[in-house]
């Protein structure tokens, strides 16, 4: 069990720059997501801190011990890799007991281990195949059984998830959330998919191009983003980001429609300030059918048409015009809408954001 | 008759039809092959015979006890020849295969300046015919004294080798994913241990086949072989054959009984490891 510390971790290819001195502070137990779209540097990150990487600058401490030069092994720390990487000429039972293998334990040490670990993940019964007779749910199970065996520091999760279809993937979701329960150990897990940081992590970091935009509990990430980017990155479907500029208590959008400004942000902007207005589809919806229906206490309501709808069953995303283009809101116990209706909406607006149309910055702080 | 029965017919038709071919085609490539073991059990005037006889009339191993008898009396010194053989294939193969070995995983695994030109360099010199080689390399090893030596036929042959074994083992290594390394090193190996725990048990396949081609090469090669050996200290099989050839004769039984000898030691080899070669042909379904 450790703590993982990065400080002013640099990444350079030649003369390109791929991660840019980031600092990170993760707690002892804690499981931490790193999230962003591809190329952004988080695998890189990870695979840095697994010694994969040689780093290019900075220093990457585990558990109080700088590693910075250690190779892969002399750091205790166990990784999952997106193609699971079983080592397909061995058993599960021996591919399960490698690292103990090679460290040398004794074979009733190593039995002991490897029955343990299988009985974590219910592997039993597949203990005496190969991996190319399993499905992939099952690799999966023995690439996390293959990195608890080894009893490591630090879990590294290599976006684990993405090879598997859909449904096993809210499946094996629960299943690593039900695994750091029993293990308690430090987990790093990257994944560009947001939905599986936001349920699993206990803080996230969302990176962009080598830098770190924000790093907060799920809770912080959704309700106070601190950039524009997170605003439209986490949260499906997306915020609702669209520029407008200050004037007069207003937000004046480029299409000539304009929203009150909301009074949070009155002393926090000026007049001919450029910015990015930022609304959920939950804070966005038709009247009466909204999360808040009835305790909002700033709320602007507009008559909007609807462009199209996407029933989900208990609920329905509408997509409303409004200032030229389609903007997407949450309508909880839906009723039948069609295209061209015109139809009450309600903007939350105590639950909206402002970013700088400059820095990206929320305004809020 | 209705569709189905006819149907059925049909496919019975091409199944039999098939088989026809596959046994014409397999009688044409074998045909050589039992005609050199038919030869060498009869005697010369059936060989020589006009038309052919193709049924032969009488087969003895004269041929093979006259072979061992020792010189004098119509031997020749095969067990020297096939220990030559024996040494300078197998000796080559070795260090052929260990070379494509690291050969191979670099190109495979690693990035560095000239790769590409350096790979390509490799293939052209397989476009230089061995034969075109052969007196600037006599020149060369006579020189240096190493002509009618096992050191000087080993080096030739390792050097004709080594680019086809890169070339094949270097497919074998991009084939096995570098995730799996990857692991090793974190389960605990060293990049070392990585290789021969993970990476070399999985390109075994291609190991096995890149040898048994080298060894088949070296076994069989002859046009270097007869310009580089002069005597029983270093003569091979293929250079032996020639022994059979007088200045007015050519004793065809004797020739092809050295011939089986020839094959036989190849063709055992080549069975022992054509499991490994299957598995190398359908080792891309292993999915890491």
């Amino acid at each position: 069990m450790a703590t993982v510390s990065l400080k002013r971790l640099t990444k350079r290819y030649g003369n390109m720059e791929i991660v840019h001195g980031i600092d990170l502070e993760i707690a002892d137990r804690e499981f931490i997501a790193l999230v962003g779209p591809s190329g952004c540097g988080k695998s890189t990150t990870l695979r840095m801190i697994a010694g994969l990487e040689d780093i290019s600058g900075g220093t990457i401490d585990i558990g109080g011990r700088v590693v910075n030069d250690l190779p892969p092994r002399s750091r205790n720390i166990s990784m999952v890799f997106q193609s699971y990487a079983l080592y397909p000429h061995m058993t599960v039972r021996e591919n399960l007991g490698f690292s103990l293998k090679i460290a040398g334990a004794a074979k009733d040490d190593m039995d002991r281990r490897v029955a343990e670990a299988s009985a974590i993940l219910g592997l039993d019964e597949l203990l005496e195949r190969r991996p190319s007779q399993l499905s992939g749910g099952q690799r999966q199970r023995v690439a996390m059984g293959r990195a608890i065996v080894r009893d490591p520091d630090v879990f590294l999760f290599d976006e684990p998830l993405s090879n598997l279809d859909a449904k096993l993937r809210t499946q094996m979701r629960t299943e690593i959330k039900k695994l750091h329960a029993k293990v308690k150990s430090t987990v790093i897990y990257v994944t560009h998919d947001q939905v599986e940081a936001m349920t699993l992590a206990d803080r996230i970091v969302i990176m962009r191009s080598g830098y770190i935009e924000q790093v907060g509990t799920p809770d912080e990430v959704f309700s106070r983003p601190a950039t524009r980017f997170v605003a439209g990155f986490i949260g499906s479907p997306p915020m609702n980001l669209h520029e407008a500029t200050v004037s007069d208590s207003k937000l004046v959008f480029s299409g000539g429609d304009s929203l009150p400004l909301p009074g949070q942000f009155k002393s926090k902007t000026a007049a001919g300030d450029k910015v990015v207005f930022g609304i959920r589809p939950d804070d966005f919806y038709p009247t009466g059918h909204g999360l808040s229906s009835g305790g909002e206490t700033e709320v602007h309501r507009v008559e909007l048409p609807v462009s199209i709808t996407e029933p989900l069953g208990n609920e329905t995303l509408v997509f409303a015009e409004f200032n030229g283009a389609d903007w997407v809101s949450r309508m909880l116990n839906p009723k039948p809408l069609k295209a061209g209706d015109r139809i009450g909406m309600s903007f939350d607006l105590s639950r909206a954001h402002l970013f700088s149309a400059e820095t990206g910055k929320s305004l809020r702080n | 008759m209705d569709e189905n029965a006819s149907a059925r017919l049909t496919r019975r038709a091409l199944t039999v039809a098939h088989r026809v071919g596959l046994f014409l085609a397999m009688l044409l490539i074998c045909l050589p092959g039992i005609w050199i073991v038919l030869s060498s059990l009869r005697p010369t005037v059936e060989i020589m015979a006009k038309p052919p006889v193709w049924i032969p009339q009488q087969l003895s191993f004269d041929a093979y006890i006259a072979m061992f008898s020792g010189i004098g009396k119509g031997g020749i010194p095969v067990l020297d020849y096939f220990r030559n053989s024996l040494i300078i294939s197998v000796s080559s193969t070795l260090i052929a295969v260990a070379i494509g070995m690291a050969g191979g995983y670099a190109f495979a695994r690693y990035r560095f300046r000239g790769k590409s030109g350096m790979f390509l360099g490799l293939m052209l010199t397989r476009t230089v015919p061995g034969i075109a080689m052969s007196l600037p390399l006599f020149f060369v090893y006579a020189r240096l004294g190493i002509i009618d030596t096992h050191f000087g036929m080993i080096l030739a042959y390792v050097a004709l080798n080594i680019p086809f074994t890169i070339w094949l083992i270097d497919g074998f290594f991009r084939q096995v994913p570098k995730d799996l390394a990857e692991a090793a090193q974190i389960d605990g190996c060293t990049r070392w241990q990585a290789f021969w725990q993970v990476e070399f048990p999985l390109a075994r396949p291609g190991i096995a086949s890149a040898a048994i081609f080298a060894f088949l090469t070296c076994w069989n090669e002859f046009a270097l072989a007869s310009q580089l050996t002069r005597s029983v200290n270093s003569k091979t099989l293929p250079v032996g054959l020639l022994d059979y050839t007088a200045e007015f004769t050519i004793d065809w039984r004797g020739m092809c009984a050295l011939a089986v000898v020839m094959i036989i030691p190849a063709l055992t080899l080549t069975y022992i490891v054509q499991k490994h070669l299957v598995g190398g042909l359908t080792s891309g379904a292993v999915k890491g």
